[in-house]
């Protein structure tokens, strides 16, 4: 095989999505749809008791997701020796080990906070947020997506450690309108307020014109010659500023260090739990992009998180705490703005208002 | 290859007074992960992240983002790489290339630590020691590599079992919930479930040549951990068909423990299409021909209620994020599938990949099929997959009368004869 490769380049061995079933706990692997039921004996543990009598215990911990190989060692290391070696991830980040026996569970336990790991995330508490790679790596960021979240995370520590919520809080951040990041009962996102700023210099060169002109959604961008070079015009009373262009045309740029804000959001939920899967709604925009702390952004979170912390009942999710109390009492309980911006005017905008006489006073 | 360079010549370390300010906190710290890769002096990687801490420190003044993409691939492959080129190098010369490899994880994202390890030594030779568990898009993100180590780290993982992701215009890398492996609310084997769709279109992952991006996720049951209604071009989600399981002395000790008013507020108020009353005795009555198998008094009730034994799937096409018409979630366009038998999964694997086959047949360029369906109707999708209309496809029927009607009765036909069909069969 080694002459072989030294002569002939490597192919590669496209084995797809790998068998899981050899780094599955035991447990987990001679249970396989068979389990029973799941209880929670106390925030961030899990046990799940099979019909053949098996019994898991699940510990869930928060990470910074970007991890460097000496945090995923350690986090090996305590694997080896407080549980059984066997660890998976949630959609949202954490880590999970599971242990078969309850005597490993408190050790177990402690080594995680003692190394810093905030045990949690299950239940009524607010979980970690699912977020993107804004600054650190992407290539169209209005802003970093690690730094808010660890903001955001350290503010919302206790919340993690424990199921005070109403229901499960899932908070997203995304660093562009895309919205890599997802729907969320709050979400963060960037939000420009302005055109982009075309570098008609490198249109011609860099960007395919009749792609990025298709690629509007507002049918605002439209071929021109500037300074005798092919370029493109953006007619900047149509634009929405949703950023749309740059991605297939770096030198539109869209984002300023002063024009790109960031929105909060609401009341997006994926479960089909009790109502339908909902879209988020917009709370609040123009929010500075203030780094490294974000304090603007901190604030919104923080009262909308204690307004529903305070008025939800238990089980109802963000948006359906919205739906009863109605957003009159929204705005009001948060402190914030009910502005023009809040009416919908895209597609389907008229199914979006109240066509009803249900008011809330 | 540039040990010589790096290791005695060592560049001072770039200040960063912005990010040493996320330091700080209970939550671990990202940044104090990032300089623990830069202070190990004596690694390959040490300069490059001195670099990128540096350039982030930079974004972080600015506010301003610095990376461009470009085309970056290993052999054989077209996609997979995500190529990241610095655009102040000039500044930041070591991290000038920075590329991720988005690898696919084990369906259900199961872990050994030595398997975990194993990875940890690759990247350590020849990436930038920064590993996420997990991006967006479900991948392992391998993130900081150069070029010329591009097709190194990949050989590597390659050999211990993994293998590229999708990115670009591809099927792109799914997602599977924990399921089978360790939830009873499980309807369906996610992972084979998982691994016999991907597996059998790798193609369309490593060869992009869809009109745009196509996703799967794979969730067990309508709580949909894995997000799919929402992020999946195809999503499949556990349900089933006969009645929920109640054990009725199990309902009455969770009456006993948690009170019968908290019971009735939490359960029989909450339920969405008025399905449950309880009864005098404590013990709980469920109308399922109402109920809607959203899964909320089971989340309530984990011991004493559970999803039925006629399990199977329903599929729902067309989710996906904000570009370019705004977010949409999948539409239910198979309503129940059985996922049991050898010919039951043949046929979910026959139908993802006419469903793919038409979205590259008919979608244009740059459109999700849900802009597809969107553009073309829903009648036109499903009569070119061969799928009967179904009342659970819609929350209501149309209220435009602008359509043309004159094959109704031909129509009301077919559905006639599919009903009388499916009551012959029981």
């Amino acid at each position: 095989m080694k002459d072989e490769a030294s002569t002939k380049p490597r192919m590669p061995d496209e084995v797809g999505v790998p068998d899981p079933f050899q780094y599955m706990h035991p447990v987990m692997k001679s249970n396989y749809g068979n389990w029973d039921w799941h209880d929670r004996p106390r925030p961030g543990v899990l046990r799940h008791v099979s019909k053949s009598g098996d019994t898991i215990y699940t510990i869930r911990a928060g990470t910074q997701r970007q991890m460097d190989v000496f945090t995923i060692r350690k986090l090996c290391d305590i694997g080896d020796r407080f549980a059984d070696g066997h660890i998976r991830f949630t959609t949202r980040s954490n880590i999970e080990y599971m242990v078969s026996e309850q005597g490993k569970v408190a050790p177990l336990i402690d080594e995680l906070e003692r190394e810093g790991f905030p045990v949690g995330g299950t239940g009524a508490s607010v979980s970690m947020i699912s977020h993107t790679q804004g600054w650190l790596h992407c290539d169209i960021p209005g802003t970093d997506a690690s730094g808010v979240v660890k903001g955001l995370m350290d503010m919302l520590h206790d919340e993690f450690v424990q199921e005070k919520m109403p229901n499960r809080v899932r908070i997203t951040t995304s660093c562009c309108q895309i919205n890599c990041g997802g729907q969320g009962d709050i979400a963060v996102n960037v939000q420009y307020t302005k055109p982009p700023k075309i570098n008609h210099d490198l249109v011609a060169n860099v960007c395919e014109r009749p792609a990025v002109v298709a690629r509007c959604p507002v049918a605002a961008i439209r071929p021109a010659m500037v300074n005798g070079k092919p370029s493109l015009e953006v007619d900047e009373k149509k634009c929405v500023c949703c950023g749309a262009c740059y991605p297939p045309c770096p030198p539109m740029q869209i984002n300023g260090d002063d024009s790109t804000k960031i929105a909060v959001w609401v009341g997006g939920k994926h479960s089909n739990a009790r109502s339908k899967p909902t879209f988020h709604k917009l709370a609040v925009a123009n929010l500075p992009n203030n780094a490294p702390h974000w304090p603007e952004v901190k604030d919104v979170v923080r009262r909308i998180i204690e307004a529903y912390k305070d008025d939800a009942k238990h089980w109802e999710r963000m948006g359906e705490w919205i739906d009863r109390i109605g957003w009159k009492r929204f705005f009001e309980m948060t402190d914030l703005a009910f502005t023009k911006h809040h009416l919908d005017t895209w597609t389907g905008a008229r199914k979006t208002m109240n066509t009803s006489a249900h008011l809330h006073f | 290859m540039k040990d010589g360079e790096t290791g005695d010549d060592n560049k001072e370390l770039n200040p960063t007074p912005l990010l040493d300010e996320l330091e700080g906190g209970s939550w671990p710290s990202f940044i104090t992960g990032l300089k623990r890769l830069r202070d190990n002096a004596d690694a390959q990687y040490s300069p490059m992240v001195n670099d990128l801490l540096g350039q982030l420190n930079h974004s972080y003044e600015n506010r301003l983002g610095y990376w461009k993409g470009g085309t970056v691939s290993v052999r054989g492959y077209g996609g997979g790489v995500i190529p990241r080129f610095s655009e102040v190098a000039d500044k930041f010369p070591e991290s000038k290339e920075f590329h991720t490899l988005r690898v696919m994880p084990p369906a259900g994202y199961h872990y050994t630590t030595d398997i975990l390890r194993q990875m940890c030594d690759i990247w350590e030779r020849h990436g930038s020691g920064l590993i996420a568990f997990h991006g967006q898009s479900g991948d392992i993100m391998f993130q900081g590599c150069t070029t010329e180590n591009t097709q190194k780290a990949f050989d590597e993982l390659n050999e211990i079992g993994f293998d590229l992701g999708g990115a670009g215009p591809a099927l792109r890398t799914a997602m599977s919930c924990v399921g089978h492996a360790r939830c009873e609310q499980s309807c369906f084997d996610e992972v084979r479930a998982h691994r016999s769709i991907i597996n059998s279109l790798l193609d369309e992952m490593h060869r992009p040549s869809l009109p745009y991006k196509f996703k799967f996720k794979f969730s067990g049951c309508a709580n949909d951990c894995v997000n799919a209604i929402h992020r999946a071009d195809f999503a499949v989600i556990g349900t089933w068909r006969d009645d929920i399981k109640i054990d009725q002395e199990k309902v009455k000790e969770h009456i006993a423990e948690k009170g019968r008013k908290y019971t009735i507020d939490t359960v029989v108020s909450m339920c969405p299409t008025r399905a449950i009353s309880l009864n005098d005795d404590d013990t709980l009555e469920i109308d399922n021909k109402s109920c809607v198998r959203c899964m909320h008094c089971i989340n309530v009730m984990t011991k004493a209620l559970s999803p039925g034994d006629d399990r199977g799937i329903s599929i729902m096409i067309g989710g996906k994020r904000s570009l370019k018409i705004g977010d949409l979630m999948g539409i239910m366009v198979v309503p129940f599938m059985k996922l049991e038998t050898d010919e039951d999964f043949e046929k979910l694997e026959e139908f993802s990949e006419n469903v793919v086959e038409f979205f590259a047949d008919n979608a244009l360029e740059h459109e999700r099929v849900g802009e597809t369906i969107d553009r073309i109707g829903l009648p036109a999708f499903l009569e070119a997959l061969d799928i009967d209309v179904d009342p659970n496809m819609v929350n209501h029927p149309r209220t435009s009368s602008y359509v043309r009607t004159d094959d109704f009765d031909e129509e009301a036909e077919k559905w006639f004869e599919r009903q009388a069909a499916e009551t012959a069969a029981e």
